[in-house]
């Protein structure tokens, strides 16, 4: 067989295999049972817990822990302009790279802060070491955001009428050092000892054999690729992220760094199904996720290893795939995977240019960030995939004729208005500002011609792609795009901003909503959640509410492109 | 809100102090035990350094085996890859370029024998490798420069072909400083 598919086939497999136990270990930290690694960590997060003042076991309801992850994250916010714009003055910056200015300082701290990392710089020029580092903390504290939000949502979805969901503080600070921080170190150990540098040097320069002066980025870059891949933020060290050899240097790491794109993701699902004490729930819910995935990664894999309809006409040989974009050590298969794996979860680091993957690659791209809910983000993923199940119980309730409940909770009208507000809100940011923008380069095609790289419906993919990739927290882009400027720093800005705490704060409510509600047991009448025809209700309301809101925008782009291919 | 600023203010500053502190420290130190402490593990020809062991670098001289085509000419101080869409009529004019270009500079070589990755810009801008057809559709030029059997060429290719991850997984690839090294060093 060929050692291409072997190779997406192991990731896979070992995805799977090691998202089932880490899945229970995160359930047993949410549950607060116990776990191995406590007589190591329970120490650690006593001393968070002591110096920042926070008593662990002081339960909030579900408005109050809203109320401190919103002002959490304004500090962070505060913190990272004022960091970001001030770089080139603070020490570690032996490249002597500038601040930040405010527009590309907004956009790059919503970014961060926001689990996106959209990056309008490129991180050998942009930041200087300081500044990556403080983007490495937002790489973790905002993955903890998102799982904390998860965790309230399942504490939440308990059989039971209370108010008391927990403390947000507990579920953050354990999903720092409890679940980023060990596998972050495990991926970054793996990584310096591929060849990743972790340093505080500057440039270094050497003169090539063909006799060129040439100069390498380096810096402490391991310890930041871990965490970006394993809290789906995405944002890389250097410019090119993990298609740089520095960032990835073989088919090993590359083989590591995927998986620990999806692990978490994944791993959440099987925690929902431990803390429920329901496998069946969970398997049902993994089940949908997985047939989506699969319905995006198997065309992109094969149009990805026929190689480029255009290039082939060339009549060159394309045994290896379409190659522009893509590096030789992973292959076309192994950079179709990554771009699948990248976007349904809202990582958005990159193996290869997604601006360069042949044009059904590229929808299925913008696809899995349309659903943004197969796998999906740290935490947040599961959160959209709870406003969707929502709404099937509900569309399901109504057509079987029987009450809308779900895990013996009744959905009612303010539930229903939150969830559609929340599916709706990622339609009406992406749709309503690539419509802005296309108007905009129309209406003026020489004041903005800088902002395309390609002619065409191509063009007109790269500003989708980028609204998508925004609203979706994903991360990545067609990167012909030219986005370091105002415009795109502050539409994409507030974009991001929106579309990460909206559906975060739905959910939440929806979730903290219901628990409060009288529970009522499963009986003949009760709709069950956990069976194969609930899963399929659940993806034909993904199915036809991405369908109908997003055909029309993918056939002017991507879909044009590939018929116009002669 | 006001009962929650304190602990945000005080936690985010213990997490500063962790995560951009010990943590980052801590990996630092790991490294000092990994190749190349962390720096770039560079190679070494003759006490001279001549590139880092990762990072690809320019080569299209034609007594050397070219390297792939790359947006930022290889320069690693940055690194990008060049974006062109699948079907722009630039970016396939340019294809159409590198392919007459390769074929002056390799006579006797078919369109039909060249393979992608040696007409294309690679993600990075910096792929420091190249398939073993794309080191193999060489030999000809180099042999007929160096005055060197092509046979024993194709040996060195084939010396110098990496095989996938544990033999099975992902593909083959050549190194193509690594190669050109050892090129230098035949005779």
């Amino acid at each position: 067989m060929n050692t291409e598919i072997l190779g997406v086939l192991a990731m896979y497999g070992i995805l799977v295999l090691l998202a089932i136990p880490i899945g229970r270990y995160i359930g047993k930290v949410y549950a607060g049972e116990r776990t191995w690694p406590d007589p190591v960590l329970g120490p650690l997060d006593h001393v968070f817990f002591r110096l920042s003042g926070i008593k662990a076991d002081r339960d909030m309801n579900w408005k109050q822990h809203l109320v401190a992850l919103l002002t959490i994250n304004l500090v962070w916010f505060l913190f990272s302009m004022l960091m970001l714009m001030n770089m080139s003055w603070l020490p570690f910056n032996p490249d002597g790279n500038p601040s930040m200015s405010a527009d590309l300082a907004f956009n790059t701290t919503v970014s961060f802060v926001s689990n996106t990392n959209l990056q309008h710089y490129s991180g050998e020029s942009g930041v200087s070491y300081l500044g990556q580092l403080v983007l490495m903390l937002f790489q973790f504290v905002s993955a903890g955001t998102g799982m904390a939000a998860c965790a309230v949502v399942f504490n939440a979805m308990k059989e039971r009428t209370t108010e008391k969901l927990g403390n947000f503080y507990n579920y953050f600070i354990k999903s720092c050092t409890r679940i980023l921080l060990p596998l972050a170190i495990v991926v970054a150990i793996i990584l310096v000892f591929n060849g990743t540098p972790m340093t505080f040097q500057g440039k270094d320069s050497y003169i090539s054999m063909q006799g060129d002066t040439v100069q390498v980025s380096r810096g402490p870059a391991a310890a930041m690729i871990a965490i970006k891949q394993l809290g789906t933020n995405g944002g890389g060290f250097f410019g090119a992220n993990s298609a740089v050899p520095f960032e990835n240097p073989n088919y090993f790491t590359n083989m590591v760094e995927d998986i620990s794109i999806v692990l978490i993701p994944m791993a959440m699902v099987f925690a929902l199904g431990y803390i429920l004490k329901r496998r069946r729930l969970a398997w049902v819910i993994f089940g949908v996720m997985t047939i989506g995935f699969l319905c995006f990664l198997i065309p992109s894999l094969f149009y990805e290893m026929k190689g480029n309809p255009s290039i082939g006409h060339l009549g060159i040989s394309q045994s290896l795939g379409s190659m522009e974009g893509k590096e030789v050590r992973f292959g076309s298969a192994a950079s179709a995977f990554w771009g699948i794996t990248t976007t349904v979860t809202s990582n958005g680091s990159v193996n290869a240019m997604h601006d360069s993957f042949t044009p059904l690659t590229g929808m299925f791209t913008m696809l899995g960030m349309m659903v943004n809910s197969f796998y999906g983000g740290v935490g947040v993923g599961f959160l959209n995939f709870y406003v969707y199940m929502i709404i099937a119980v509900f569309i399901s309730g109504l057509m079987v004729g029987r009450t809308p409940e779900f895990l013996g909770k009744k959905i009612e009208a303010k539930e229903m208005k939150i969830a559609t507000m929340v599916a709706l809100l990622h339609t009406f940011l992406i749709l309503s500002f690539t419509a802005l923008s296309s108007h905009l380069f129309a209406a003026h095609p020489q004041e903005y011609a800088g902002w395309l790289n390609n002619p065409g419906n191509h063009g007109f993919s790269e500003m989708l792609y980028e609204y998508t990739s925004s609203s979706a927290n994903n991360g990545s882009g067609f990167e012909g795009l030219g986005d370091g400027v105002p415009f795109w720093n502050i539409t994409c800005g507030i974009v991001m901003l929106l579309s990460r705490f909206i559906p975060i704060v739905g959910p939440v409510a929806i979730a903290g909503i219901l628990a409060k509600k009288k529970y009522i047991p499963e009986s003949a009448g009760t709709l069950k959640t956990d069976t194969t025809t609930f899963g399929i209700m659940v993806f034909a309301v993904i199915a036809i509410v991405v369908a109908l809101s997003f055909f029309p925008a993918l056939s002017l782009g991507p879909l044009a492109e590939f018929f116009g291919v002669k | 809100m006001r009962q929650h600023i304190l602990p945000a203010l005080r936690l985010t500053a213990v997490t500063i102090v962790f995560f951009c502190g010990i943590y980052t420290i801590f990996i630092l130190a790991i490294a000092q035990a990994a190749p190349g402490k962390g720096r770039g593990e560079t190679v070494t020809v003759n006490g001279k350094v001549v590139g880092f062991a990762l990072e690809g670098q320019n080569f299209n001289q034609d007594k050397y085996f070219w390297s792939r085509p790359s947006a930022v000419s290889y320069n690693a101080a940055g690194s990008a890859g060049s974006n062109k869409g699948p079907t722009n009529p630039d970016y396939l004019k340019q294809v159409q370029d590198r392919i007459d270009t390769f074929l002056v500079h390799n006579p006797g070589i078919k369109k039909a024998e060249i393979p992608s990755e040696l007409v294309t810009a690679s993600g990075s801008g910096l792929d420091p490798d190249l398939s073993p057809s794309g080191a193999k559709v060489q030999v000809k030029r180099i042999a007929a420069i160096r005055r060197i059997d092509e046979k024993v060429l194709i040996k060195l290719i084939d010396q110098h072909t990496d095989a996938p991850f544990l033999g099975i997984f992902g593909p083959n690839k050549v190194n193509v400083l690594k190669l050109n090294i050892a090129l230098d060093e035949l005779k």
